[in-house]
């Protein structure tokens, strides 16, 4: 185990900016959207200035931000690129694209809730439409998280048993505009654990190849199940690549965290920031003797059975934070998830779900606290609703 | 400025069938209609284009002829992502071959960066993109394939459906006669972005559209030609008049072809007598039910259009100076 | 893929569904197409290309003699006659 490193202050996006500096990026094609701009922004003055090697394109829409990065990606550069929101939104159809053709893209998301009405602030709701896009989707709560796994996704996406395109999703503001304490890696370490890119397949007129054929009705179903595969046989190099980063820096990572969830009998669950604020109120609540932990989805996509259920074996009562709706569904997006993964086992617990902290609204501790006495409430009298808005006026 | 200088076509003087390149690069087996224009086009500008290249070619007739797997008719590294994208792609895929190049990882020569697309992935839905590669100034080449109408998907009107023209969604009833509004000037848009060479081409003339793309992709920085892609099926004619057809069009002035190098207009192709644009609409279908105020209308457009450009092309100065520096 | 195309297997399928053998669409012969044929008068034929140069099917090729004819991708569209310099192509219907 390393020595304990020096921690550097500094806000979290341009932390984030660092470890695609230390990732030697190639070719970045970027448009500005709030809350994602600082990265941008201090990634083109470190190319300006010499300091990162690279090829920044200021495309002219997100759309055209993706497409590039797909050309950039084909031709063989290490590629990136960073978004939010609208701009998800708008980039969607390039999406499904960029994965299908297996093209090891990475992709900051700084989440913030999409439109309508405009919002600017923290919520899930950007990166919830995009569930089906068959990306590799990670979570980070905090600056360090953000940090290393934008490193981390750069091996995960070009690993030759992978090739999948990867998004690090991060909290908009709350992270992103943010000063926090990180612990910086050294370009050599970096260069050691993340070697030069081979593509996989590449555009090279010494070896033609045709890239984005289109399939009849007969070889359809064959070409999505081969990117099913992929995308769930990533599993196993995700946790390769994580354990080599815990053995170089200290810090283990895992596709489910938990937190105090031994002789746990309710256990509260949400993703990304709103993590870091529930474990403070998890303590309160054990001070009280309320046997409560919290598990946090880390890798979302391919989706982590088996370490939720492990995760949330011995619970009687789960209650899921979601950060964005699926409105007019039948659950919000981590619920519908969560219940749908526990739905085989012989013992089910109760599963409620409360959308929380929409459009940036804040979330204190206390609201986990009444958040659980609402829940048991529920339980206790059966459910009134399929699913419930938290703190909601009217 | 001396990096844009405009390329000479006095090294491309070879005007005998026999002695243009054998090699296809768009190879038989497509499945285009027969007597396709815009395969015959495609055909001799991948010749021209030549081996060092990577192609970026957008949703239409040409991709899904061309790309059904397993097949591909395509002898050049080719990539296809969707319908509005094309010159976005090609970006990409440009700049990666400069960082790649800057870090010593470019083993061969620099491969030419060509776009391709339909009219309407090129004058609508991807204008954006079109507009947005070349203001960047990326050394690339886009070449549009003008049907003249959005035909892959069964002759709907596009902006670059010519006036009167019958069309799925612009068909000729009791209160229209057809697409009522002029072709968008794609051409003036290209030269508007102040890049070095722009052109219009024709399979009606396949020496000059041989020698145009030849010349737009050893130009370096951007460049653009509009190419007439006669479609049999979508224009209502016969399957064997494709060349002459193309030929017509140029004739009577409805498609003339020319060069803008530089921001300079030069006339590449100029018939000795200007024939009535009647000669050119009769043998289409898709024009078959206009009368003689329609027709006369686009006569007179037609000629006035063609005088301007004549005046473009007296003209002793350029007419947006080149504007693009991009370093490295 | 040298299997017949709907007995492929995912297995098969190559990463990102990218198509590795340039020209492969030669495997598809377009001559089961047409309904008509070009037939050359080698006597006023003055093998100028021309015909070889317009066909968009790369449909035409050059014999040993310089002579050209169709080979087995012509779709039978006839744009060759019209623009034969002598007039020395003619379509005759295919026989069945």
């Amino acid at each position: 185990m390393m020595a304990h490193k020096k921690r550097v202050g500094m806000e979290v996006s341009i932390a984030v900016s660092h470890a695609v500096q230390l990732a030697r990026a190639e070719a970045i094609a970027a448009y500005p959207i709030t809350p994602q701009t600082h990265i941008v922004e201090h990634l083109s003055s470190l190319v300006a200035n010499g300091e990162l090697e690279a090829e920044f394109i200021t495309v002219e829409s997100e759309h055209s931000a993706m497409s590039t990065c797909i050309g950039m990606s084909a031709a063989g550069a290490r590629t990136y690129t960073a978004t939010s929101s609208q701009g998800l939104a708008l980039m969607n159809e390039i999406l499904f694209i960029a994965s299908a053709m297996r093209l090891p893209i990475v992709m900051t998301v700084a989440n913030r809730a999409l439109s309508g009405p405009l919002s600017i602030w923290n919520d899930h709701g950007d990166i919830m439409a995009a569930r089906d896009i068959g990306w590799i989707q990670v979570f980070t709560e905090n600056g360090q998280e953000a940090f290393d796994h934008s490193i981390m996704a750069f091996k995960i996406a070009e690993d030759h048993r992978v090739v999948m395109p990867t998004i690090v999703n991060m909290d908009g503001f709350i992270l992103t505009h943010v000063v926090e304490a990180h612990e910086m890696m050294d370009q050599e370490t970096v260069d050691r654990f993340l070697p030069d890119l081979v593509p996989y397949h590449k555009l090279d007129p010494a070896k033609p190849v045709t890239m984005g054929a289109f399939a009849m009705p007969e070889l359809f179903t064959e070409c999505k199940m081969a990117h099913q595969m992929a995308l769930t046989g990533a599993h196993g190099p995700i946790l390769e690549v994580w354990k080599e980063w815990g053995e170089l820096t200290g810090r283990h990572y895992k596709p489910v965290e938990t937190y105090r969830t031994e002789g746990a009998k309710i256990i509260i669950m949400m993703m990304g920031s709103l993590g870091q604020v529930a474990e403070v109120a998890v303590d309160a609540m054990r001070d009280q003797g309320i046997p409560v932990g919290l598990v946090k989805i880390r890798l979302w996509r391919p989706f982590p059975f088996a370490e939720l259920r492990q995760a949330l074996a011995g619970a009687e009562l789960i209650v899921v934070c979601d950060r964005a709706l699926s409105l007019g569904g039948a659950a919000g997006p981590v619920l519908a998830e969560v219940r749908s993964a526990m739905y085989p086992l012989a013992q089910r617990p109760h599963i409620l779900g409360y959308n929380v902290g929409l459009g940036g609204r804040d979330v204190q501790p206390e609201a986990f606290e009444e958040l659980v006495r609402l829940a048991q409430a529920e339980v206790k009298q059966g459910p009134s609703q399929e699913y419930y808005f938290y703190g909601v006026r009217g | 400025m001396e990096k844009f200088g405009s390329a000479e076509s006095t090294k491309f003087d070879t005007y005998a069938s026999r002695m243009m390149p054998r090699d296809e690069f768009f190879t038989s087996g497509h499945r285009s209609c027969q007597g396709c224009g815009e395969a015959l086009a495609v055909r001799w500008a991948c010749k021209a284009i030549g081996k060092d290249a990577i192609i970026a070619h957008a949703t239409g007739c040409m991709e899904i002829v061309s790309s059904g797997m397993p097949q591909t008719a395509w002898m050049h590294p080719w990539i296809h992502v969707a319908f509005e994208n094309t010159s976005a792609v090609a970006s990409g895929v440009e700049s990666a071959l400069r960082i790649l190049e800057r870090k010593g990882k470019l083993k061969g020569p620099m491969p030419k960066v060509v776009a391709m697309g339909g009219d309407g992935a090129t004058f609508d839905i991807g204008l954006q993109s079109l507009s947005g590669a070349l203001e960047r100034g990326h050394n690339f080449t886009y070449l549009c394939w003008d049907n003249e109408a959005y035909m892959n998907t069964g002759i709907q009107r596009s902006s670059a459906t010519p006036f009167g023209a019958m069309t799925t969604t612009s068909p000729p009833g009791k209160r229209s006669f057809g697409q009522s509004t002029w072709k968008k000037d794609m051409v003036a848009i290209a030269v508007a972005h102040g890049i070095p060479y722009v052109a219009t081409a024709s399979p009606g003339y396949l020496f000059d559209l041989y020698f145009k793309v030849k010349k737009a992709v050893e130009t370096p920085g951007p460049a653009y030609i509009n190419i007439l892609s006669v479609c049999p099926t979508g224009w209502r004619s016969a399957t064997d008049l494709s060349v002459r057809l193309a030929r017509l069009a140029t004739e009577t002035a409805v498609f003339p072809l020319f060069e803008v190098v530089d921001g300079k207009y030069r006339m590449t192709v100029e018939p000795p007598k200007i024939r009535p644009v009647r000669d050119y609409l009769k043998p289409q279908g898709r024009f078959r039910h206009l009368r003689d105020p329609e027709v006369e209308f686009i006569q007179k457009q037609t000629m006035a259009r063609y005088k301007l450009l004549l005046d473009k092309c007296q003209s002793p100065f350029p007419e947006f100076a080149p504007v693009h520096l991009r370093e490295g | 893929m040298s299997k017949a195309w709907d007995q492929v297997t995912w297995q098969e399928i190559e990463v990102g569904g990218v198509l590795t053998e340039p020209g492969s669409a030669r495997n598809y012969n377009t001559g089961d197409w047409r309904s008509s044929r070009p037939i050359w008068d080698k006597t006023r034929c003055i093998k100028c290309g021309v015909c070889w140069t317009v066909c968009p099917e790369s449909g035409i090729s050059e014999d040993a003699d310089g002579y050209f004819d169709m080979n087995t991708y012509c779709k039978g569209c006839g744009i060759c006659v019209k623009e034969c310099v002598t007039g020395c192509i003619k379509m005759v219907v295919e026989e069945s």
